[in-house]
């Protein structure tokens, strides 16, 4: 659907790798021209029309956004520069804080370096513990391995909504419901879940989450923390300087501007965050529950058709999101996918991010096909027609 | 070398790698990999003195860098590290596409395509790469 918005699918491109970025509409581009033509001023400093208008712009963004995901308050949505930068800000910023020697975070097996790498910083200098829920047969995470999983010392839960290699959407309401019973805090990686599914963090209760503009239509460059008030007032800034300070006399008298801005150092993405106003308006208009539906339609179509290739091998048959994680047998799978970039058939292959999942799966590389809103049912038989002859892969991949 | 030759020769060299085996005891050891794509080998090399006496390799990795390895390896045992290096710089020659030895680099030429693929380059000089660097390291 929506294909005419995207300039590049006017050129003979299949892309199926929207899982590590979306492809952007004209609306989203214009906008972004528009501000470097039209009022390229910086944000919150001036006192003239230019500097006032790109305020306006600027923050009716942050208004989009906390409607987008229901936030109760603006104060609550951070811009970013993305998911990593969200999630090290939450861990950073909040955790190290709070987080005492021996106090435990419980993650899984699936998740991305984004959501490992500050919690393994953190292990190493404030000795916390890391723990990981055991993933099911299919890779999911269920509440009894989650509960089973949980000790006296589990202080914080962080996980991703939909995990990027699997595409399983985790029960977060229900892991928030239970967590907070039990004084647990719940992040939540929403980098893949955000731009599929609607997300309301008032529903889920969520603690914290992160997400980023770029796979949802926006620029890169562009991301999300959300956090409840009360806890986002006590999470430092892990970045000091200009914009967010009222006043700095000496090392010992420094105020800081009040939320949002405290959390916002220096001059951020503008043309980014602007733009990223129209990829929310422009998700709106087609509707997060119509994307995901139609996502899971193709998702079923591609899955049919890859069961009857004896040769490929699917890691992910059940899931309740775009992403299939398959190997063609015998076959490298950065080999099928220089294959298929042959045929301008944009595929992932690798640990896509998710390096210590092949120790679960047992497999360390797959290709991975990541759906959109934009792909067609048309695609689908391009690509399955492509993958069905073995000795035509097996002849062309090099 | 007609295009059905060289590709015969590039999966015969994947599909039956030469001398891929782990190995341990008086064998160098360099790892070789790069941020543009997964393939991941391990180069073990056994020295003597400035002679290779023998290389073998393991790890993951696409066909092009699996059957470059393997041709490497058939290429460079015998060689003294001059020799060697006189290899890597022939086979960088060919695929910046420049005056490059052909006797020097025998069956590695197959991999003179790859110089227009700008993807699939770093693929073939992988095991290249990773001799340079355990040659520096010895």
């Amino acid at each position: 659907m929506n294909r005419d918005d995207f300039p590049l699918l006017s050129d003979d491109i299949i892309y199926f790798d929207n899982s590590a970025t979306s492809l952007k509409p004209k609306c989203v581009i214009d906008k972004m021209v528009e501000y470097y033509s039209k009022y390229p001023a910086n944000a919150h400093r001036g006192d003239y029309d230019l500097s006032y208008k790109v305020d306006q712009e600027y923050e009716e963004t942050r208004e989009l956004v906390k409607d987008f995901i229901n936030a109760e308050y603006l104060e609550e949505i951070i811009f970013t520069s993305g998911t990593t930068d969200s999630l090290n800000m939450i861990i950073n910023g909040f955790f190290a804080n709070l987080l005492e020697q021996n106090d435990e975070v419980l993650l899984t097996m699936s998740e991305h370096a984004s959501n490992i790498l500050p919690w393994y910083n953190l292990a190493q200098k404030k000795g916390i513990k890391i723990n990981y829920v055991p993933l099911d047969n299919n890779y999911y995470l269920t509440m009894d391995n989650l509960k089973k999983t949980v000790t006296p010392n589990t202080k914080v839960i962080s996980i991703a909504g939909i995990t990027n290699v699997i595409g399983d959407i985790r029960p977060v309401k229900e892991i928030c419901a239970w967590a907070h019973e039990n004084n647990i805090f719940v992040i939540l990686d929403g980098a893949q879940m955000v731009p599929h599914v609607r997300v309301d963090v008032k529903d889920l209760d969520v603690d914290f989450l992160a997400f980023s503009a770029h796979k949802m239509c926006g620029p890169t460059g562009v991301g999300v923390l959300y956090g409840k008030k009360e806890l986002l007032e006590h999470l430092e800034p892990t970045t000091l300087g200009g914009g967010m300070n009222e006043s700095f006399d000496n090392p010992y008298e420094v105020v800081l501007k009040e939320l949002p801005t405290r959390l916002e150092a220096g001059t951020r993405n503008i043309a980014g965050v602007i733009g990223f106003k129209e990829a929310i308006k422009y998700l709106n208009n087609i509707g997060m529950e119509n994307i995901h539906k139609y996502e899971l339609d193709l998702r079923k179509y591609l899955i049919n058709k890859l069961l009857l290739l004896k040769h490929i091998d699917i890691i992910n048959i059940e899931s309740d999101s775009g992403i299939v994680t398959f190997n063609v047998n015998n076959i490298f799978s950065q080999d099928v996918a220089y294959y298929l970039n042959k045929y301008n058939i944009c595929v992932r292959a690798g640990t896509h991010c998710a390096k210590i999942l092949k120790s679960s799966v047992g497999v360390s590389n797959t290709v991975r096909i990541s759906l959109y809103f934009y792909n067609t049912y048309e695609e689908i038989d391009n690509l399955v027609e492509l993958l069905s002859n073995y000795d035509k892969i097996l002849k062309e991949m090099i | 070398m007609n295009a059905e030759k060289i590709r015969n020769v590039i999966m015969d060299n994947y599909q039956n790698p030469y001398n891929y085996q782990k190995k341990h005891d008086g064998y160098q050891m360099v790892n070789t990999k790069n941020n543009s794509c997964i393939d991941n080998i391990n180069l073990y090399i056994k020295w003597n003195n400035d002679v290779i006496d023998d290389i073998s390799f393991d790890g993951e990795a696409c066909a092009i860098s699996i059957s470059s390895t393997s041709i490497m390896i058939k290429n460079l045992v015998g060689k003294t590290k001059v020799e060697a290096l006189k290899y890597i710089d022939s086979f960088d020659k060919m695929l910046n596409c420049e005056n490059f030895d052909k006797d020097l680099l025998k069956d590695a030429i197959v991999f003179k395509n790859m110089g227009n693929q700008g993807n699939r380059k770093i693929c073939a000089y992988l095991p290249l790469m990773g001799m340079k660097k355990a040659i520096l390291e010895k």
